[in-house]
């Protein structure tokens, strides 16, 4: 095992380089000169000349490839044209929010749609059934701002249940320990025993997560349903029925763990996009998180801010990937022979 | 069961009774500054700022809590663009114009505690312009380049410990209203060496309100300066918090989880008007809407023929499908808020019979054929360029003229109308510092109808020109407002434009916010704010 995840990680090297040096070249070859949109329309010409030298544009493009690089390896990615900040100084403020709403959403979606999954499964084409996959196949082809708007709508506003949006309660001017708010919450409970943080954290996250959930819950729903049919379908399980095993312990022990292979690609695969893909519900719900941080980036074509952006969402893309080609050895152990 | 419901529906009217009773009783207002409420207000708006030294900063997001944290050295009177003292008591013009000698106000301190004075007027400006400047290199200083700042101020004395001294390279009297823009903000020289790129986000001024703490793309939050050189604000502290969706934040709103909203979305104006515990007021942006006709290009070079085409369109028509809410008709080339605006003139009439009769007096009885052009882009004070331009030219087609519409890819479309390659067309202009001058000189002057030209009408008039040059040069703000009247007459007299719109802005609140006003320049100050609670 311990072999089998060296040899993972040393394969990311060429993948997280090629995914450095497509950022870097993609950038540095569209139309456009950073040092002008920074300076804005009225700039002097000196003005101009000195940014340029000063952000290194007036080197060969293949200098500015190798600094960039080499700054790169130690974990600077620039300074943003926009705010003037290092790069992963603003990502490192915003990234924790992305992460806490894409893993929760990611928990709710994979649970409820494992089980909704099985459940119709095991009763195919009972009313549970029917009505499970329509609801799952209205949840794939929703808006998702339409969604989180009609949510907060009649959850917020009207049943008065959740807030309408952001991550804690702005009149307890919290301020974040590691971004994680839930994880701040549960640190400031353990020190002064004040559980206020940690609830407003959580109340906060029920809406978004759900409403960022609901595709991949979807997705996860369907594919379940049909992994477990054609599982459901083979000889063993119906020798498991004939020795008279009960039946829930056939559905979730025999069949499920070997359902679940299809189920666990979809799941890694799911949680990379929402990742990069959390920009509308950040948008609606007031969530600060890296999706937005993004497009206002490339709206500004704040280079280094969209190259560091790009690196650091592919990297995480990529570790999830070996995330799931680990799991996949623990889910069936055949897998590690090959 | 039937008289439970009955009682029910007695107790609930009652209760309404109640409440509405509360409500219309509750507007009185406390009789003085002292019975004012502060609290904690929530102020929701779409984007954060970029960093809060407003020296640096370009955008309106970014000066919102700047404006608080700062004070200029002059300021703009509440909702208006008329320019009043600030951190400068008063200050004496040469008879030349060319020095402007401010008198400073004593004991105020910056929120650091360092002493506010004539060097501190000093290091936030000289930063903006002299390389060598140790504050320099936070930059860069944009603002001050738009404003052609460098260009305009030569140098900058002290002449005493309250007193600093501008040395100007030319007269230039909307100089004054440049020092009551955000940008001009008066910063402690002391905390930026200290702290230097760090400033920008842990700014120090002699503002209402002094910085605590921002939440990147969260929220800002301020509390009020009890230390403050005037009567301190009401409230006790302001969040600034970033929603950036409208619909949100017009829902957060309505559940009071927010107390003010910026920019709300124009489809949700009409129930706003009529939900109860909401308010919405609105202000016209710094800015116009216009179709300018090429003097430079037959027929347009004839004042009859302009007046005719004015007379042929029906405004209201395009406000209504095109602005709705978002614009009012335009009739001068400045915005209603701005000083000096000539509410005496009056606009030309949809009359398409009197158009008919002086196109034919002007030698066109059978009209004669022509282009529109038509911009590309959405802009506050013309949000559809294509629809504006096709009602334009249903109302000309009704007089005899054929215009064609015709539009290029926005950077091409400034480029060819900089020059005058077009007949007539579609175009606005967004003002800065609320002076006359910076719309009248801009767009309408002699000098501005060079290539690349401001001026896309390529109207010369001498009368119009030396009215606003002599505006532009004479620092009595009277003397100025008069000036300007005159010269709107005879702009709409000679009619070098179809004056269009200008453009609607809208905040919403709850009832309990009081004496929030929204200013033409952009601006949002909080120090007169109160919650009646």
């Amino acid at each position: 095992m311990g072999r089998l995840i060296l040899r993972r990680i040393v394969q990311l090297i060429p993948t997280l380089f090629g995914v450095v040096t497509l950022a870097f070249f993609m950038l540095a070859l569209s139309p456009g000169d950073p040092a002008r949109v920074m300076l804005g329309e009225r700039a002097s010409q000196a003005r101009l000349d000195e940014l340029r030298t000063q952000l290194g544009l007036d080197r060969p493009l293949i200098e500015q490839y190798g600094l960039y690089l080499s700054r790169v390896v130690q974990f600077d990615f620039g300074t943003s044209i926009k705010s003037g900040r290092a790069v992963t100084e603003e990502i490192a403020d915003l990234f924790p929010a992305t992460v806490e709403l894409a893993l929760a959403a990611m928990v709710f979606a994979s649970f409820t749609g494992i089980v909704l999954g099985v459940l119709a499964a095991r009763k195919k084409n009972s009313l549970l059934d029917t009505a499970s996959m329509a609801a799952a196949l209205i949840g794939v082809s929703m808006p998702v701002f339409w969604l989180a708007l009609v949510m907060i709508m009649i959850f917020s506003v009207g049943l008065n249940l959740f807030p309408t949006g952001g991550r804690m309660n702005i009149r307890y001017y919290f301020t974040p320990i590691t971004g994680f708010y839930l994880l701040d919450g549960f640190i400031v409970l353990l020190r002064e025993g004040d559980p206020k943080y940690l609830m407003s954290a959580l109340h906060h996250l029920v809406l978004p997560a759900v409403a960022l959930g609901t595709i991949p819950l979807a997705i996860i729903a369907r594919v379940t349903r049909s992994s477990m049919l054609e599982v459901l379908g083979q000889d063993y399980i119906k020798t498991a029925k004939s020795s008279g095993i009960p039946d829930f312990k056939i559905t979730f022990v025999y069949a499920l763990r070997n359902a679940l292979l299809p189920v666990v690609t979809v799941i890694g695969i799911q949680f990379g996009l929402l990742l990069s893909g959390a920009i509308l519900t950040e948008t609606i719900f007031a969530w600060p998180g890296i999706g937005k941080w993004l497009y206002h980036a490339i709206e500004a074509r704040d280079y280094p801010a969209v190259q560091g952006g790009i690196i650091v969402i592919s990297t995480v893309f990529v570790l999830i990937n070996l995330l799931v080609d680990l799991l996949y050895s623990v889910i069936n152990p055949r897998i590690r022979l090959q | 069961m039937k008289k439970l419901v009955v009682a029910m529906v007695l107790l609930s009217l009652a209760s309404l009774l109640i409440a509405g009773g509360a409500r219309s009783e509750s507007p009185t207002t406390p009789s003085g500054p002292s019975d004012r409420n502060g609290g904690v207000l929530v102020f929701a708006r779409s984007g954060d700022s970029v960093s809060l030294d407003p020296g640096r900063e370009t955008d309106g997001e970014s000066f919102y809590p700047a404006t608080a944290i700062f004070d200029t050295l002059v300021e703009f009177k509440p909702g208006t663009t008329e320019v009043q003292p600030a951190l400068a008591e008063s200050w004496d013009v040469s008879a030349d114009g060319l020095t402007y000698t401010f008198n400073l106000r004593s004991g105020v301190t910056f929120h650091d505690g360092t002493p506010f004075n004539a060097d501190a007027v000093k290091f936030t400006f000289e930063r903006m312009f002299i390389e060598t400047h140790p504050a320099a290199a936070f930059g860069p200083y944009k603002y001050w380049g738009y404003m052609d700042m460098s260009n305009i101020v030569e140098s900058i004395d002290v002449v005493s410990g309250l007193q600093v001294r501008f040395n100007l390279k030319k007269p230039e009297a909307p100089f004054v209203a440049n020092l009551a823009m955000d940008f001009a903000a008066i910063v402690s020289p002391t905390a930026v060496i200290a702290k230097g790129a760090d400033f920008a986000f842990e700014p120090i001024g002699t503002g209402p309100f002094k910085f605590v703490q921002w939440i990147k793309d969260d929220n800002i939050i301020v509390e009020k300066n009890t230390n403050y050189w005037r009567r301190p604000a009401y409230l006790d502290r302001i969040i600034f918090k970033v929603i950036p969706d409208a619909t949100a934040r017009y829902l957060a709103l309505q559940k009071g989880e927010v107390d003010i909203i910026d920019f709300p979305s124009i489809q949700d104006l009409a129930d706003m008007q009529t939900r109860s515990g909401i308010k919405l007021i609105n202000q016209e942006g710094l800015n116009v809407g216009y179709l300018a006709f090429n003097n430079d290009r037959e027929p347009f070079g004839n004042k009859l023929v302009r007046q005719a085409l004015n007379y042929a369109v029906n405004k209201q028509e395009i406000i209504d499908a095109v602005y709705g809410q978002a614009g009012t008709a335009a009739k001068n080339p400045i915005p209603p808020g701005m000083w000096s605006y000539n509410d005496d003139v009056e606009d030309y009439p949809y009359d398409p019979a009197q158009a008919r009769a002086l196109l034919a007096e002007a030698g066109y009885p059978n009209g004669f054929t022509t282009t529109i052009w038509a911009m590309p882009v959405v802009r506050p004070y013309n949000p559809n360029g294509r629809k504006v331009a096709e009602i334009l030219q249903a109302n000309f087609a009704a007089v005899g003229v054929q215009a064609e519409i015709v539009s290029y890819e926005w950077g091409t479309y400034l480029d060819k109308t900089d020059t005058g390659e077009h007949d007539m067309a579609l175009l606005g202009w967004t003002g800065d510092n609320g002076d006359p001058d910076n719309f009248l000189n801009v767009l309408l002057s002699i000098p501005a109808a060079t290539p690349p030209a401001g001026n896309i009408a390529f109207w010369r008039n001498e009368e119009f020109n030396d009215l606003i040059q002599q505006a532009k040069e004479e620092p009595d703000q009277a003397r100025r407002t008069a000036l300007y009247e005159e010269a709107q007459v005879i702009f709409k007299e000679e009619a070098p434009w179809i004056t269009l719109a200008h453009s609607l802005v809208y905040s919403a609140m709850r009832d309990e916010v009081m004496d929030f006003v929204l200013y033409p320049t952009g601006k949002r100050v909080f120090y007169d704010v109160w919650l009646n609670e």
